[in-house]
C-alpha cells in the first residue's frame, strides 16, 4: 500500500464525513443557527456592557422580555399557520389603556380586568381571523390595517381617559403583583411567557389541535383536502395570537401604568424581526415556542442594550431593519437551498479495498459454466420481486413481492397462486420457526410473524439505540434477512440505517459499515443489537452446531462466522474473504454445506472508485443519481461452500436471459428454489445427487 | 354578480367620489368653490405622484413599503447637503442618486433574494430611517435652506392659476401612462405583475424588470419629495414613521390595481386618488377628529381589499404557499 492510499485511508477512517449529512437533516439544526446567534449577542454586548451579568439587570432584561415575548410568541402561532399579524403592536397597546381603564377608572377587581382585557384583544383577534381566516383576504394587508384602526382607536381611548388614569392609584397589591412580583426569585412575567411557551409547545408538537395548525402552514391546499377546517384553525390561531397580545398589554399596564401615546409602537417589526430570527418560517408550516423564545431573547438584548449604550434612536430602527432583512434573506435561501444542498452532502462516501478477486476462468472454483440453463420458471410474470423464496412442509412455495404481500404458489404443480397474508412494507427474507409460522423480514417495516392462520404480529420495529450516533437508529429502516437459533432467538441483518429500502444501492458508494445484526428474544420479547459497523450485512444462516451463525456483507463481498453462544461466543471469523460478487441470502444444503446467492459480480471499476473516495464524493455530488456508478446487481451466480470456506461448486447462467438475477436459493426435496430482487418469477432447478427427502424444516427442527 | 361583472371597480370607485362630491357640496357650504377645488386636487397631487410610483410597482405585483421612508430621508438629506453649502444641481442628483441606490437594493432583494417584497421594503423602510437618523441628520425635520428657495415654486407656485403640484402630478400621470402603454420594458412590466412563471418563459428579462419596478418608485418618490418638502418649506422625517405610506396603498387598491398584479393602469390611480381627496378634503371641512378620520379611512381600506378579494377570489385550491 502506498503512502497516499494510506493517509487517505486514515482521513475516511478518522474524519466522520456522514455527521453532516445526517445533521442536516435534523429537525433541531433549525435552532442551531438562532442560538448561535443569540450566544454571539450575549458574548459581544456582555462584554460591551459593564453590569451586563448582574442580577439587577439580568431580571430588568426578563421582565420586559416577558412582555415581548408573549407578543413574539403571539406572532409565532399566527406564522406557524402560514399568516401573519402585524396588528399585535396595536392589540397590545390596546390591552394595555384598557386594561388601566378598567382598573383605575372603571374600578374593576382585578381578575375581571384581566379577563376583560383579554376578552378585547380576543375581539381584535376576532375580527382579524373572520377576515382572513373565512373572507380569504390577505393576511398582511389586512393586519396592517387592523394596525391602523386599533392604534387609532387607541388614541381615541388616550384623549379621553388619559388624565383620569393618571389620576386615579389603584390599591390593590394583587395588580401590582403582576408586574412587580417575584415568583422564587423569578419575575412573574417571565413565569407567565415561560408557562404559555411550553403550552404553546405541547399545543403545537403533542395535540390534534396543534397539528392541524401545522398542517395548514404546511400546504393550506393539501390540509384542505384531507379534510381539517383550514379556515376555523386560521381564524382561531389569530383569536390566540391578540389574547396573548393583550396579555402582554396586562403586564405592561401594571408595571408601568403609564398610558402613553408611543407605547407599541414598531412593536410589530420587532416582533417579526424576533420571530423570523428565531427560524420560525414566513409562509408557515415550520416553527416552534422554542425558536420564538430565542429569537425574542436575541432581539431583547439587543434593542436594550443599544439602548443602554446610549446610542441615538436611529440606530435602533437601523439595526432591527437590517436584521430583519438578514434573516429574512437567510430564511428564504435555507428553506430553499437546504434539501438541495442536503442531497449533495448526504451521501458520504469512505475508502474501502477490497481483497482482489478471485478469477472465474478454467481452474477457479468460481469458473464459468451453464448450469442454471435448465432452470425452469414457476409463476412467470405473475409476481413482481420474490426476493427470497420458502418451502413448506406440503410443499408450497412462499415468496415476497414488492406490493407487499407474501404470495403462496400451490404444490403440486404450482400453477396456482393466492395471496397468504398482506403484510405490507417490502417482505425480504423469510424463515419458518419451530411452530411452523413464517417469521419475516420486511424493509421498512421490521421483524414480523404470520401464523399459520395467516394472523400477522409485529415481533420488533426497534432497537436499543446507539449513544453517539447521531441519526436516530433505534427504528429499523431495512430488515434484510433473519434465521432462527435453536432456543428460538432470532437473528435479522439490518442492511444500512442510512438509507431506506428504494435506496439501498446508493449505501454501496458509502461502503462504510452502516449495517447491523440485531436479536430478537420471543422469550422476552427484547431487542438488541449484536453486532454493529457491518458493510451491508444480508444475508444470516444458522450453522449447525447451534452455535453461530454465518453472515454475508454484501459490500465488502466476505462471508463471516459469528458465535453466538458457546466457548468462542462473541468471536467473528471470517469464512471467505474474497469473492468474486456481492454476496446475498445464505442457506442450508442437504449435505451439510450452504448455499449462497451473488447478487452481482464486481467490476474492476467500481473496485478503483470504492478506494477512491473523493472520487465517488464527486460523482454524488456533480452527476445526476441516475448516472452514477453503482454496483452490478443484474448478473450473479449460485455458490455452494461449507464451513471452512472451500468454495465446492458454482452456478452460472452464461446466457444471461434465463435467470442471471439470484438474490436467493433454497434447497428443497432435491430441487433448488431460486428467488430474485427484480425477477418476474421463481426458479426451479433439478439439483443432481441431493437427498430427494431432505427439507430445511426437518435439518432445523428435526421433524419431516 | 353580473353587475360586478360588467362594472369595473375602477367604475364604481368613480361613481363613489362623484357622489360623495355631489353630497359633500349640497351640505356642505364652501365645498364646490373654484378655490377648494384646486386646494382639493392641490393637497392630494402629492398622494397621487406617490400613487402613481406605489401603483407601477403593484402592478409588478409587488409593493413598496419603504416609498415614504426613502422620500422623507433622500429628500431631508438633499437639504441638508444645500444647508451645508452645496450647490443645489449636485445636492439633488446626490439625492436622486442614494434613492435609487435604496431602489436597486430593494429590487436585488426581491428579484435575486428572492425576499418577499412585502417583508423587504418593509425592513427597508426600518433601515432606511434609522440609517438617516443616525448617519445623515441629526435633526427631525430639516427646513429648506434660502440655497434651495426655488424649488419652493414646485410646491407654491401657481402657472395660469392652477398650482404647480397639479402639473407635476399631471406630468407623472402621463410619463406613466406612455411607459405603460408604450415602452417595452413598460409592457414586460405587466406581463411579469400577470404571471411571472409564463413571462421567464416567454424570454423576458424577469429579475431586471423586477428591479427597474423599484428604481422607478423611488425615483418617483424623490419626487414627490421635493414636492412635499417645497409645500411646506421643510420635510419632516418623522413622515417615514407615519401611517402615510398605507395611505398610498389605500389609494391604488381603492382605484382597482389588484394586489396580485397585471391589472389596473395610471387611470386607476388617479380615480383612487380622486375619491381619497374628495373624502379627506370633506372630513376636515366637517371638522372630523383626525384619529376619527384615521378609523374611517381603515375602514375604507378594509373594505377596498374585501372587494379585491371578492373579485379576484383565493380559496384553499388557488391560492400559493407563502402568499401572505
Amino acid at each position: 500500500m502506498t503512502l497516499s492510499d494510506r493517509i487517505v485511508r486514515w482521513r475516511y477512517r478518522y474524519v466522520p464525513d456522514h455527521l453532516l449529512g445526517e445533521i442536516l437533516t435534523k429537525r433541531w439544526v433549525d435552532n442551531a443557527i438562532p442560538l448561535l446567534i443569540l450566544l454571539a449577542v450575549i458574548a459581544v454586548f456582555g462584554s460591551l456592557i459593564p453590569d451586563f451579568f448582574s442580577a439587577a439587570s439580568i431580571s430588568n432584561l426578563a421582565r420586559q422580555w416577558g412582555e415581548f415575548g408573549l407578543i413574539v410568541l403571539a406572532l409565532t402561532i399566527v406564522m406557524v399557520a402560514g399568516g401573519i399579524d402585524l396588528s399585535v403592536g396595536s392589540t397590545f397597546a390596546l390591552g394595555n389603556i384598557v386594561a388601566l381603564a378598567l382598573m383605575n377608572v372603571a374600578g374593576w377587581p382585578v381578575p375581571a380586568v384581566v379577563a376583560g382585557t383579554l376578552a378585547c384583544g380576543a375581539a381584535v383577534g376576532l375580527v382579524n381571523g373572520l377576515l382572513v381566516g373565512y373572507l380569504r383576504l390577505r393576511a398582511f394587508l389586512t393586519t396592517l390595517v387592523t394596525l391602523i384602526i386599533v392604534r387609532a382607536v387607541v388614541d381615541m381611548l388616550l384623549l379621553r381617559y388619559a388624565v383620569a388614569i393618571a389620576a386615579a392609584f389603584p390599591d390593590s397589591d394583587f395588580w401590582f403583583f403582576f408586574g412587580e412580583g417575584f415568583v422564587a426569585g423569578v419575575p412573574f412575567s417571565v413565569v407567565v411567557t415561560v408557562g404559555v411557551a411550553i403550552v404553546l409547545h405541547l399545543v403545537l408538537s403533542r395535540t390534534r389541535a396543534g397539528w392541524h395548525v401545522l398542517a395548514v402552514g404546511g400546504s393550506r391546499r393539501s390540509s384542505h383536502n384531507v379534510g381539517i377546517p383550514v379556515r376555523r384553525v386560521i381564524c382561531a390561531t389569530y383569536v390566540a395570537s391578540g389574547t396573548l397580545a393583550a396579555l402582554a398589554g396586562v403586564l405592561f399596564a401594571s408595571r408601568l401604568g403609564a398610558a402613553g401615546a408611543d407605547i407599541g409602537i414598531g412593536l410589530e417589526i420587532a416582533a417579526l424581526t424576533a420571530a423570523v430570527l428565531g427560524g420560525n418560517s414566513l409562509g408557515g408550516g415550520r416553527g416552534s415556542a422554542a425558536k420564538a423564545v430565542i429569537g425574542s431573547v436575541t432581539v431583547m438584548i439587543m434593542v436594550n442594550s443599544l439602548v443602554r449604550l446610549g446610542v441615538t434612536s436611529g440606530a435602533n430602527s437601523l439595526l432591527l431593519g437590517m436584521v430583519l432583512l438578514a434573516a429574512v434573506m437567510i430564511d428564504v435561501r435555507w428553506l430553499k437551498n437546504r434539501y438541495k444542498f442536503l442531497s449533495k452532502v448526504y451521501v458520504s462516501p469512505t475508502y474501502s479495498d477490497l481483497p482482489p478477486a478471485p478469477g472465474t476462468d478454467g481452474a477457479s472454483p468460481y469458473a464459468l459454466n451453464d448450469r442454471l440453463r435448465p432452470v425452469e420458471a414457476i409463476g412467470l410474470d405473475r409476481i413482481d420481486g420474490p426476493e427470497d423464496v420458502i418451502l413448506d412442509e406440503e410443499d408450497h412455495i412462499y415468496a415476497g413481492n414488492r406490493t407487499g404481500d407474501i404470495v403462496r404458489f400451490l404444490a403440486p404443480d404450482y400453477e396456482r397462486q393466492e395471496i397468504f397474508a398482506h403484510v405490507g412494507g417490502r417482505p425480504l427474507g423469510m424463515a419458518f420457526a419451530r411452530d411452523g409460522s413464517l417469521l419475516v423480514c420486511i424493509g421498512g417495516m421490521g421483524l414480523y410473524r404470520v401464523g399459520r392462520d395467516r394472523r400477522i404480529e409485529k415481533l420488533t420495529d426497534e432497537t436499543n439505540r446507539s449513544w453517539f450516533s447521531v441519526i436516530d437508529d433505534s427504528r429499523l429502516r431495512l430488515a434484510d434477512d433473519l434465521d432462527i437459533a435453536p432456543d428460538g432467538r432470532v437473528f435479522f441483518s439490518e442492511a444500512t440505517v442510512r438509507y431506506e429500502m428504494h435506496e439501498w444501492p446508493v449505501d454501496c458508494l458509502e461502503s462504510r459499515g452502516n449495517g447491523r445484526i440485531i436479536c430478537y428474544d420471543p422469550r422476552s420479547g427484547s431487542t438488541h443489537t449484536v453486532l454493529k459497523n457491518l458493510v451491508f450485512p444480508n444475508g444470516i444462516c444458522m450453522t449447525h452446531d447451534g452455535q453461530s451463525f454465518l453472515f454475508a456483507e454484501t459490500w465488502a463481498c466476505r462471508i463471516s462466522r459469528y458465535w453466538f453462544d458457546g466457548a468462542k461466543k462473541g468471536t467473528v471469523e471470517p469464512v471467505i474473504p474474497d469473492l468474486p460478487g456481492y454476496p446475498d441470502n445464505i442457506n442450508r444444503a442437504s449435505d451439510g454445506t450452504y448455499w449462497l446467492a451473488l447478487v452481482g459480480i464486481r467490476t474492476p471499476s467500481l473496485d478503483l472508485a470504492l478506494r477512491m473516495p473523493g472520487f465517488r464524493r464527486r460523482m454524488a455530488r456533480r452527476v445526476a443519481p441516475d448516472e452514477w456508478l453503482y454496483p452490478n446487481i443484474n448478473t450473479g451466480c449460485i455458490v455452494r461452500f461449507d464451513e471452512s470456506g472451500r468454495v465446492i461448486e458454482t452456478l452460472w447462467d452464461r446466457s444471461g436471459d434465463n435467470h442471471p438475477m439470484i438474490t436467493s436459493m433454497r434447497e428443497h426435496r432435491g430441487y433448488l428454489y431460486i428467488g430474485g430482487i427484480l425477477n418476474n418469477r421463481v426458479g426451479r432447478l433439478k439439483l443432481d445427487g441431493a437427498d430427494p427427502a431432505w427439507t430445511a424444516q426437518a435439518s432445523y427442527w428435526g421433524r419431516t | 354578480m353580473r353587475i360586478f361583472g360588467r362594472v369595473s371597480q375602477e367604475q364604481i370607485v368613480f361613481g363613489l367620489a362623484v357622489l360623495l362630491c355631489i353630497g359633500f357640496a349640497v351640505s356642505l357650504p364652501g365645498f364646490l368653490t373654484a378655490s377648494n377645488v384646486l386646494n382639493l386636487v392641490r393637497s392630494v397631487s402629492i398622494l397621487g405622484i406617490l400613487g402613481v410610483a406605489m401603483g407601477l410597482v403593484v402592478i409588478g405585483r409587488g409593493i413598496d413599503l419603504s416609498l415614504v421612508a426613502l422620500m422623507a430621508v433622500s429628500v431631508a438629506w438633499m437639504l441638508n447637503l444645500v444647508g451645508s453649502g452645496m450647490p443645489l444641481p449636485q445636492a439633488l442628483a446626490v439625492g436622486l442618486a442614494f434613492s435609487l441606490l435604496v431602489g436597486a437594493v430593494n429590487g436585488w432583494f426581491v428579484a435575486y433574494a428572492e425576499v418577499p417584497a412585502i417583508f423587504a421594503t418593509l425592513a427597508m423602510g426600518t433601515l432606511i430611517y434609522g440609517f438617516g437618523r443616525y448617519f445623515l441628520f441629526a435633526l427631525d425635520v430639516a427646513y429648506i435652506p434660502d440655497a434651495a428657495k426655488p424649488l419652493l415654486w414646485l410646491g407654491q407656485g401657481t402657472l395660469l392659476g392652477v398650482p404647480v403640484p397639479i402639473y407635476v402630478f399631471a406630468a407623472v400621470c402621463i410619463a406613466g401612462y406612455l411607459f405603460l402603454r408604450y415602452a417595452r420594458s413598460g409592457r414586460y412590466l405587466r406581463a411579469v405583475g400577470d404571471n411571472l412563471a409564463a413571462a421567464r418563459i416567454t424570454g423576458v428579462p424577469v429579475r431586471p424588470i423586477i428591479v427597474l419596478q423599484y428604481l422607478l418608485s423611488s425615483m418617483i418618490g424623490f419626487l414627490a419629495g421635493i414636492v412635499t418638502a417645497a409645500s411646506v418649506a421643510s420635510m419632516n422625517t418623522r413622515l417615514a414613521l407615519s401611517t402615510y405610506v398605507y395611505d398610498v396603498i389605500l389609494v391604488v387598491v381603492l382605484g382597482g390595481i389588484g394586489l396580485s398584479g397585471g391589472k389596473g393602469g395610471i387611470r386607476n390611480v388617479v380615480v383612487g386618488t380622486l375619491l381619497i381627496g374628495v373624502l379627506l378634503n370633506g372630513m376636515t371641512i366637517m371638522d372630523i377628529q383626525y384619529t376619527v378620520q384615521n378609523v374611517i379611512k381603515g375602514v375604507l381600506l378594509l373594505t377596498a381589499i374585501v372587494i379585491d378579494t371578492i373579485v379576484n377570489p383565493r380559496d384553499e385550491q388557488t391560492a400559493q404557499q407563502g402568499d401572505i
